[in-house]
């Protein structure tokens, strides 16, 4: 924490986080609109914008080059839209389209600028993947003045933002210009890319605005705590590629950041409750645990009836042989609860198992909603 | 129906749902062509027809989500602009995405946007308001579970609700039984009566031939253009069906209720006629 105490390591992580909670919070309704590729093509398509705007602005100044990259960004989802609207392309392909063009016209203007312009000192290359101790205080006031925009757009536009996410038919039928939310929703996320540039990069992006919203959906059952949480996963994201990047020399700060976001989406899908996969694999887990001892205490009361004795000791060998495979595990797990007993029936010939009451009790309730179709049994002809 | 216009301004006051020379295209083919229906208020009505007859359409360019090429649409005798607020529409079920992190009360409560307006928040009022529409579609106990985890039927209560909720006097509904369970289809049946005897005015889309009759009082038509409208006793004969679905369909429905005098539905109409009815399925567009 020693590091915060540096001004330049202060002012990168200041802007990362500031950064990562744009992004989540954006990366949120991008991600439950299904637009996450939107977030990428965005990206890829600032890099002639950002050429461009260094041709017509020169290597230091900032603006024009930010201006650039929002200006290509929309021309790109323009394009995407018109793609989709005009034609019968699909969305996917047409984001991959726009992708790969503006990139393509990106590198081929970057390789020139750098030839012709004597630019590698411009660190023009930086907006590849990012350069964020380049980040600057004026850069901060601009990445601020972003967030305090997107965040005011998005309190005072809560419900429309959601109904319109949910349900876009159902909000226009009330009458919501659900195409204009889209658009100012679109606008939006450009913007976030633009301000995440110098930081993490044109090709890593993305993943700053999809990684922190992925992650939080794992956690949440509400959009309020969805949004809430995304903001934090990706200012921490911000804040930890910050500070290993200065304590570790050589690390670069935009892939690190967005290593940490991907580790909250590893660590989201593995342990969520409900969603994660290890939940999954433990609820499944005792599902099956609970239908064996339920198989095992049938079987000893049925075994009890068959010799018209409830206290019927079982051999081991023999309830394993009814079952299919070892019941040992099974019937000590039943033992500790409390339902079976082993008693010492004729000790050559290993363990016995009898029903406890609780067990008999427990065997029938297992068994209730089959007795009555035994019982109608007899009166309806076997096949 | 009455020609009854412009006293006072209005258009077919009369009338609870006006649509006139409506026409509509995806990307060139039109999926409904010069189609003019009216409904009456206080009926349950249907919109039947085939896969990809133009029905979702229809109710698409009614609300304005769907720009039509065409025509226009009267509610209650005033554009449907000016008249949003008297007019309910639940989407078919499957077109949202019910993985969405929110509870089926919040989801009611959007029935409320409009009345709230741009910046208020729903508060405790409304908060009961939904509570309330629940109640009525037998899901009260529900309101707090994530929608992800609600069955077919009850994301469809739940949608109902949220029309309820919005107390319309028009309610457009796209395919309200498809893909539920026969107790919620009874449950809904009988929303669908109770809201007729509040005197408030149903068109649905619907699927099943079989149960037109018995469920609804007026039925429309409509194989991208329209092919018959009215009462469904009038409208329900062999001879409409087959020019909406066209002529291999023969009907099993004779012994539908509301439709006296129409013995010839359960006579085969061509050498070698199966029994069928309209196939079944999600609807079109």
């Amino acid at each position: 924490m020693a590091l915060l105490g540096d001004f330049t390591v202060r002012t990168v992580a200041l802007g990362a986080a500031l950064v990562g909670v744009v992004a989540g919070v954006l990366g949120t309704f991008a991600l439950l609109r299904e637009q996450s590729l939107l977030g990428d093509a965005l990206s890829h398509a600032a890099l002639p914008g950002v050429c461009i705007g260094f041709l017509l602005g020169g290597a230091r100044q900032l603006e024009p080059i930010l201006a650039g990259a929002l200006a290509s960004g929309a021309l790109a989802a323009l394009l995407v839209m018109l793609l989709t609207r005009a034609t019968r392309v699909k969305t996917d392909a047409a984001l991959g389209v726009a992708l790969s063009l503006f990139f393509a016209v990106g590198t081929v203007l970057l390789t020139y600028v750098q030839r012709h312009e004597g630019a590698a000192q411009a660190g023009l290359d930086a907006f590849l993947f990012g350069q964020a101790a380049a980040l600057v205080p004026r850069d901060l006031s601009v990445i601020g003045a972003v967030a305090a925009v997107v965040l005011t757009v998005v309190l005072l536009g809560w419900k429309e933002l959601k109904v319109t996410t949910f349900d876009a038919d159902f909000a226009r039928s009330l009458g919501r210009p659900v195409v204009a939310i889209e658009f100012a929703l679109t606008v939006l996320i450009a913007v976030a890319v633009v301000i995440g540039l110098q930081l993490v990069g044109v090709i890593l992006m993305v993943a700053l605005v999809i990684a922190p919203a992925a992650a939080a959906r794992q956690w949440v059952t509400r959009l309020e705590g969805m949004v809430v949480l995304a903001a934090l996963f990706g200012a921490a994201s911000g804040v930890a590629g910050a500070l290993a990047s200065a304590a570790v020399r050589g690390l670069a700060t935009g892939p690190v950041i967005v290593l940490a976001a991907s580790g909250l989406v590893v660590i989201a899908l593995l342990f969520a409750p409900q969603r994660g996969l290890l939940w999954h694999a433990a609820r499944a887990q005792t599902q099956r645990r609970a239908l064996r001892a339920h198989r095992v205490l049938v079987d000893l009361y049925r075994l009890g009836e068959a010799h018209r004795d409830p206290g019927y000791p079982s051999e081991q060998g023999m309830i394993d042989a009814y079952f299919g495979s070892s019941t040992a595990h099974v019937l000590r797990r039943l033992e500790r609860r409390g339902l079976v007993a082993r008693v010492a029936h004729m000790p050559e010939e290993g363990d016995h198992w009898v029903l406890t009451e609780g067990g008999r009790d427990q065997a029938r309730e297992l068994l209730a909603p089959f007795g009555a179709r035994e019982r109608r049994g007899p009166e309806e002809p076997r096949p | 129906m009455s020609d009854a216009m412009s006293r006072s301004g209005l258009h077919e006051p009369a009338l609870a749902l006006h649509v006139e020379d409506l026409t509509a295209s995806y990307g060139g083919s039109a999926v409904l062509w010069d189609v003019d229906l009216n409904v009456p208020p206080g009926v349950l009505a249907a919109i039947v027809g085939p896969n990809g007859a133009g029905k979702s359409t229809l109710l698409k360019c009614v609300i304005g989500a769907v720009r039509a090429a065409a025509g226009h649409v009267y509610v209650f005798g005033r554009p449907y602009v000016r008249q949003r607020h008297r007019v309910a529409y639940v989407p078919q079920r499957t077109s949202v995405d019910w993985d969405f992190p929110t509870t089926a009360l919040d989801v009611v409560t959007m029935g409320l946007y409009g009345r709230l307006g741009w910046l208020r928040r729903p508060g405790r009022r409304e908060a009961d308001e939904a509570l309330e529409a629940l109640a009525m579609v037998g899901m009260d106990a529900y309101a707090d579970r994530q929608i992800s985890q609600l069955s077919g039927g009850q994301q469809q209560r739940v949608f109902l609700a949220r029309a309820l909720v919005q107390d319309a006097d028009l309610y457009l509904m796209d395919e309200p039984f498809a893909g539920v369970d026969a107790t919620t289809e009874r449950a809904i049946v009988e929303l669908l009566k109770d809201l007729r005897s509040r005197g408030k005015t149903v068109v649905a889309v619907h699927h099943d031939l079989q149960t037109v009759s018995s469920y609804f009082d007026w039925l429309a038509l409509l194989n991208v253009r329209l092919i018959a409208q009215g009462r469904v006793s009038e409208v329900y004969t062999s001879e409409n069906l087959r020019a909406a679905y066209g002529p291999r369909v023969v009907l099993i429905a004779a012994q539908a209720d509301g439709s006296p005098g129409e013995p010839e539905t359960s006579a085969p109409t061509d050498a070698g006629a199966r029994r069928t009815t309209a196939p079944p399925g999600p609807g079109g567009r």
